[in-house]
Formats: C-alpha cells, structure tokens, sequence
C-alpha cells in the first residue's frame, strides 16, 4: 500500500493552494478602503467561480460550435459535418435512437415513478420501499451497466440460462434472446436501464409534491362520489403540476446526455449508438473532431429549449420576490 | 380521517402492483451481489448456472474479492489503486466547489451590482452545455496553454470543479437567499465585514443545504466516466475506479467471473454514503428541482 502516501501528499498540497488562494482573496476584501468596499467583494467572491466558469463551460461551447464547421485536419468545410450526420444511415440511426431515448425514458420513468409514489403513499414500511426504488440512483452508470449485463445474460439454446430473464423465457418455454444484439429492439433494453435508474428519482420527487396536495381536497373528492381514480386525476395531478414539469425536463436532459450506459453496454455497436456516445467516438476515437462538434453542438441545440423554458419559470419567480 | 383516505387509495391491486415494482427494482442489484460471492466454475464454463442456484448450492467464496483487490501482474484489476485514485480526486473537488459555490451564491443573493439577476440567469443556463461539448477545446487548453501535465489529478480536479459549479451555484444560492435579512443586517451593525459575514453567519447557516450539495458532488463525480476518459490519462496512477471498471468489464474474457466483484466493490461507497444521508439527498433534490 506504499502508493498512497504520494497520493496523499498530491491531494494535501492540492487542498494547501487552494486554501492560500481563498485566504488570499479574503484578505482583500478586508483590507479594501471603504469607498470600494463592495466593489471589491462583489469581484471577489464572483472571480474564481466566473473564472472557472467561463475557461470551462462558455469559451469550450463557443469553440466545439466553430469546430463543428472544420473537417478532419481544422479546415472549414461549411455544413459538411451535419450534411454528414443528416445523411448518412449510420448517423441517422443514432439521431433515431437518441429521438427513442428521450421520448420513452421520461415518459415511463415518470409513469412508474408517480404510480409507485402514489401506491406505497401513506403505506407501511414506505421509507424501505422507496429507498428499494431509489437506490439505483447512487449507482454509477458503468455499474448498472454491468448489473443488467448480468440481468441480460445469453447462453445458446439448451444451455442452462445465468440471466433471469433469460432464465424466464426458457421455463415459459420460448427460446433465448439476445437482448444487447438484436436490432432494433436492444435500444429497448438499454433504455430500460436507464429507466431503472431514473424512476427514483421521479419517485422522491413526486411522492414529495403528493404530499403537499391539502388532504381536505382529496377528502371532498370523495365525499363527492370521485372513485380512486378520479380523485387522482382531478385532484392530485393537478396538484402536482409543478413538480411533474420539473422531473419530466430533468429526466429529458439527462437522457439526451446519457453516455456511459451505451458506452460501457454495447459501445455504440449493433445500432445502438446515441447523439453523446457517438460524438465521443467521432472526436476521441474515429479522429474526427469536426464531426464529434458538430454532434455536440446538436445535443446542445436539443436541449437548448427545455433551459430557455426554465429559465423563464425562474425568471418570473424572482420578479414575484 | 387520515384512515379512510388512506383504505379508500390503496387498494389490492395497488398494493400487488407496488410490490412487483419494488422487486423488479431490486433484484438486478441483487444478483450482483449474490453473484460476486461465486465461485468462477459457477459464473463462467460449463458448470455454469444462474446466480439463483447459490442458495441451493450454498457454494460461497471471498477469493473474487481478494482478487481484484491484490495488485498481480498488468492483467489484474488491481482495484485497490484505482479505489484510492477515486477517493483523491473526489474530495478536493467537492471541497473546491462547496466553497467557490457558496462564495458566488453569497454574491449572486446579498451582494448589489448591475446586472446581477441576468449574470444569475446566464450562470444557471450554463447547464445546459452538454460535458461533450466542453471536453475537447478544455483538453487543448489544459495541455497546451497552461502545461498541466499528463496523468496527474489537476487536470480532473479543474474539469470536475468547472462542471459542478453552475448546479451548485443555483442550488445553495436557493438556500442562502433563504437566510433572514435581519441576521446580516445586525452583524454588519456590529462591525462585521463581508468575509467574516460569510465565513462566521451564512456558511454555518447552510450546513444542510451545503451537505445535500457534497452528497450530489460526491456521487457524481465517484460516478463518472466521461470526465475521467478524457483527462485522466487511464493509468492506476489517475484513473478512478469506473473507468478501470469499464475496462475490466469491456474485454470479454476468462476473468468475466471478476467483473460482479469489481462492480460492486465500486458501488459500495455511493450506496453507503446514499443510505447513512440520504435525507440530505432528498431535501437536494427538493430544492433543486421544486423551488427552481
């Protein structure tokens, strides 16, 4: 175990820095003359988060949008790239495949999810079945990955089966599949993972908002005469509205950047490949950075009008304050 | 009251339907678990059989997990580096950020400037730029510009700290702005200047906010792999544990029977700090998503 000590020292002094750097800051801001004051602090506080953020997330987006119009060796080529990504078979089935991803993953995520929370409501042992559901959540993408690798499991025909479901299919006596190479349908089975992984948090976030619907509301409803059903429909779901918008916007942009799950299940073989892993393997693998942008720069364009709509909300509720 | 509302919504058939949810849930991770304990003859080979059989069999080993673990030779997992690889770059990341976070938020919610509601805006739009779209240009910058040398952490401690701040920003500024007026006028009355304000009222004033914010830092960047493809190099002397996990478990071969025991002694620390805090995770959540 004699590697840690030097990792420990690089993480030591990494953490010496950056606290002389903060006790720096600190300083001037004390020590500014009174007229500046506010000035200086305002700067202060903002300057190494702005900093990092503009090296970080602003000049790298302005600079992948330029690329996205270069070819192999940095030479502008115009629209080539997205002439490419509209054209070719290969490039329009992942465009297909992301269009499957971010359709099916937040609709179902939330269905189960406002089900489930909506089932286990007021029920015993609630906390234990929702930490069940939740779990998924802290596990990384290349985790689950391995996980329903095992779940996905395939030995030939008349071989005793190691995946469950495969194991399933055998006593229903049918014939085993398999589910990660069998176009089109594995996208299916890749997206149920990460539905697996979604729908907690769908869950916590809904059964949060149920929670806030007034009991005297749900209470009239049925003194009305509204079945179970209707008291749902025409009282809880209204009354979530809010939280639905959030989980459902959250969940879409997640999906439309989900990487690892494809990366580590099938590595974008056998049809499988979606925007962001494709544009990992264009400018990392295939040498083609101006084609991996110009798939970025796509991805941003997808997600673009969920952020704008957001904003807004947000926007108008820091006017209300 | 509450019990007839409640006899009147849980039905049988809710019930039934919430347990078949819950179980499908649970048993993919499950059979992970129960199958990193097997013996390789039972995983791989043609005394192979589905994880399920072990409870019949009762045929249990820890020799998967002295094996990824034990560094011996370049084909073994040699977790154990990869694991403290993991560890030394996820906490000074959720430290840079908690601190640099707060410090903008503490701005962005008492300070006075122009424009200081559309730079908010703007910093909460940044979001939006998928990682994909910054990996490339911040490569060049980081090798090129500054000479950040390959295969040290520095590299992934900046990428990771760019990337969190804009969440983090929005999150603890939800809460800090929160904070009672009053409490920050009376300590300025006091004589108190804006980093003893910051150090000594508001930052012990956000404590639970602050943890829901390093719990989701810390899970997310113990999890990723696509940061860490990029900027880590791949060696055991960076690479964390997910991108050694992914590798390991890329390559088909005779040592699949490792790959449940790897998986899993990489999920064990985001499931333990997901179950001893999980409160603050969810009171994150909540105010990530409800009050934004």
């Amino acid at each position: 175990m004699d590697f840690i000590g030097g990792k420990l020292l690089q993480v030591v002094i990494a953490l010496a820095i950056f606290a002389a750097i903060i006790g720096i800051i600190m300083l001037v801001v004390d020590r500014a003359p009174k007229s500046v004051k506010d000035k200086v602090t305002v700067a202060g506080f903002l300057a190494p988060a702005a900093i990092l953020m503009l090296v970080g997330l602003v000049y790298p987006a302005v600079r992948t949008s330029m690329l996205a119009f270069t070819d192999a060796s940095g030479n502008g080529n115009g629209f080539d790239n997205f002439v490419w990504m509209f054209t070719q078979p290969e490039a329009l089935t992942t465009l297909r495949n992301t269009v499957i991803w971010t359709v099916l993953v937040p609709l179902l995520s939330t269905s189960f999810g406002l089900a489930y929370a909506v089932f286990i409501d007021k029920a015993r042992g609630e906390k234990v079945l929702k930490s069940l559901v939740f779990m998924p959540m802290a596990i990384s993408f290349v985790g689950a990955g391995i996980i329903w690798k095992l779940v996905y499991d395939y030995r030939g025909p008349g071989l005793e089966q190691t995946g469950v479901i495969n194991f399933l299919r055998d006593a229903l006596g049918l014939d085993p599949k398999q589910f990660l190479l069998d176009a089109p349908e594995n996208t299916i089975f890749l997206i149920v993972v990460m539905v697996w992984i979604q729908t907690g948090f769908a869950m916590v976030i809904l059964s949060a908002a149920i929670k806030g619907v007034p009991v005297e509301l749900i209470e009239a409803a049925r003194l009305d005469g509204a079945n179970a059903w209707q008291q749902f429909r025409n009282v809880t779901v209204p009354g979530i509205r809010g939280a639905l918008v959030v989980v459902l916007t959250t969940i879409t942009i997640a999906t439309l950047k989900v990487f690892d799950i494809v990366r580590t299940m099938t590595a974008g073989n056998y049809d499988t490949s979606v925007v962001a892993n494709e544009m990992y393997t264009q400018a990392f693998r295939a040498g083609e950075p101006g084609r991996g942008a110009a798939l970025a720069l796509i991805l941003f364009l997808m997600v673009l009008p969920i952020v704008v709509y957001n904003a807004r909300v947000l926007r108008k509720q820091r006017e209300i304050h | 009251m509450m019990r007839r509302v409640k006899t009147k919504l849980t039905s049988k058939w809710a019930t039934a339907a919430a347990i078949i949810i819950a179980v499908v849930w649970s048993v993919p991770t499950f059979g992970l678990f129960v199958t990193s304990f097997r013996p390789a003859a039972k995983q791989i080979g043609p005394r192979s059989n589905g994880w399920w059989n072990a409870f019949v069999d009762w045929d249990f080993t820890f020799k998967n997990y002295t094996d990824v673990l034990t560094p011996a030779g370049s084909q073994s997992a040699n977790l154990s580096q990869y694991f403290v690889n993991s560890i030394a770059i996820v906490i000074p990341v959720t430290i840079f950020v908690l601190v640099l976070a707060s410090m903008a938020a503490y701005v962005f919610a008492w300070g006075k400037f122009k424009g200081r509601d559309a730079l908010f805006i703007f910093v909460f739009a940044l979001q939006i730029i998928p990682l994909q779209m910054a990996l490339i240009p911040l490569l060049q910058f980081f090798t090129q510009t500054l000479h950040l040398p390959a295969g040290s952490y520095a590299q992934l401690w900046i990428a990771h700290t760019m990337f969190g701040l804009p969440l983090g920003i929005f999150l603890l500024h939800n809460f800090i702005s929160e904070i009672p007026g009053e409490v920050i006028e009376a300590a300025r009355v006091d004589g108190a200047g804006h980093s003893t304000i910051f150090w000594r009222i508001i930052l012990p004033l956000s404590v639970p906010a602050l943890a829901s914010l390093a719990i989701f830092q810390f899970l997310w960047v113990w999890n990723d792999l696509l940061v860490a493809l990029v900027f880590s190099g791949g060696t055991a002397d960076v690479a964390p544990i997910t991108q050694r996990l992914a590798e390991i478990s890329g390559t088909r071969g005779a040592r699949d029977y490792l790959n449940p025991a790897a998986a899993f002694v990489s999920i064990i620390i985001p499931l333990l700090v997901f179950f001893g805090l999980q409160r603050y995770f969810v009171r994150g959540l909540l105010s990530g998503g409800l009050k934004g």
